[in-house]
């Protein structure tokens, strides 16, 4: 198979958060700033390679009947694994996505990867899945962010693009994820519309 | 007497686990077409994450803790509930079978509701005593529930109204969701003890 048409279909045509609506408490529980979003679509996306490589690995060995405890084992300890690193060597970003980074574990993305692509798939197939799943989700999260910290704070990735007071806060907390996702999802439905 | 009170009120009003929390937003919009599944799937979701407490807080105080196993804490978990949420609904379909018909079809679907595991390891953060994280963890849930059923109640309204066409379905869904989220912004003033 093409390994850039898997890319591009796990990137646009499966985008997870604005086609198939999946892993929705991290998109609307992170993306208060840009950053934020982004260093969460970027850690979703690292364990989703892992582990969609992992069980892709091990597809033949596991039988039919456990085949889902086993992948959610496998994603585990990829979080787990995750979780060490960041509390190691990125203490601020790992106190500020707080609960959100154990929750990978339950995020619907990696499982339905996991269950309808990797268990099917080669390796390297699986890989480039994960690598398009992954970006898709990180990109959504970083334009979600965007949207939410410019019109709450008047910053974009922490660049002053209007003075903050100008700048309406209900978009950094919990309605305006809300509303900002509903409008982007209503949007792309428009898109694709036409 | 205080303290528990305390929980309750923030856990169901002021930190609303899906309004300010953001967790469990998949059920809350999957589950939410019609009143009475929101009120089964509300009722579902109480009882497991209430049991699924007490095992992990009890998991975690006297296995992980005394062996310093605290890095296993996320694999240890998810097992154990996805194990709790599976013999819980072999042993309803025997001994409750009407109860297994009115939550059964919830059941499954309750092992990825980040809401149980998100508990589990919020009261292990909080150093809650078994008795708090079980108020902690029922008031949770019933904020979740709580949600849930006004939420449903909106979108069963909804259905009958005039929605421009790229809106129609979960985008005024959202919309809706962030006004409610709005309406639970009120109770963030208060506090308790």
């Amino acid at each position: 198979m093409n390994k850039i048409k898997i890319f591009l279909n796990g990137f646009i045509k499966e985008n997870p958060t604005f086609v198939l609506l999946l892993g929705m408490c991290p998109t609307l529980g992170t993306t208060g700033s840009a950053i934020n979003g982004m260093s969460m679509g970027l850690a979703t996306a690292s364990v989703l390679m892992l582990s969609n490589m992992a069980i892709a690995a091990i597809r033949n060995i596991v039988p039919d009947k456990v085949r889902i405890p086993a992948y959610i084992v496998v994603i585990a300890s990829f979080v787990s694994l995750l979780q060490m690193l960041m509390q190691a060597y990125l203490p601020d970003l790992y106190a500020t996505l707080g609960i959100f980074i154990p929750l990978i574990v339950v995020n619907c993305i990696l499982l339905g990867r996991a269950e309808a692509f990797a268990s099917k798939h080669g390796i390297v197939d699986s890989l480039f899945d994960g690598l398009g799943i992954g970006l898709g989700f990180t990109v959504a999260l970083s334009i979600l962010g965007s949207i939410r910290e410019f019109l709450g704070t008047g910053k974009i990735f922490g660049i002053t693009i209007y003075p903050e007071s100008y700048g309406s806060l209900l978009f950094i907390l919990a309605p305006g994820a809300f509303i900002v996702l509903g409008l982007l999802i209503a949007l792309v439905n428009k898109i694709k519309k036409a | 007497m205080l303290t528990y009170i305390s929980i309750i009120v923030t856990a169901i009003f002021v930190n609303n686990i899906v309004f300010s929390q953001f967790l469990g937003i998949c059920p809350f919009i999957g589950v939410s077409k019609r009143i009475s599944s929101a009120v089964g799937m509300g009722a579902a979701v109480t009882f497991v994450i209430t049991l699924s407490t007490i095992v992990t807080w009890l998991l975690q105080e006297c296995v992980l803790n005394p062996l310093n196993l605290q890095y296993m804490q996320t694999i240890a978990f998810i097992l154990v509930i996805a194990f709790l949420v599976q013999m819980l609904e072999i042993i309803m379909k025997k001994v409750m079978p009407s109860l297994y018909q009115a939550l059964g079809v919830f059941l499954p679907l309750i092992t990825t509701n980040c809401t149980v595991l998100g508990v589990a390891i919020s009261v292990i953060q909080k150093h809650y005593t078994l008795l708090e994280s079980i108020t902690y963890g029922m008031s949770t849930a019933l904020g979740f529930a709580l949600a849930l059923v006004i939420f449903a109640g909106v979108r069963e309204q909804l259905e009958i109204a005039d929605v421009p066409k790229a809106m129609q379905g979960t985008p005024i869904a959202l919309l809706c969701a962030g006004l409610l989220a709005m309406a639970f912004m009120g109770f963030s003033g208060i506090s308790i003890g």
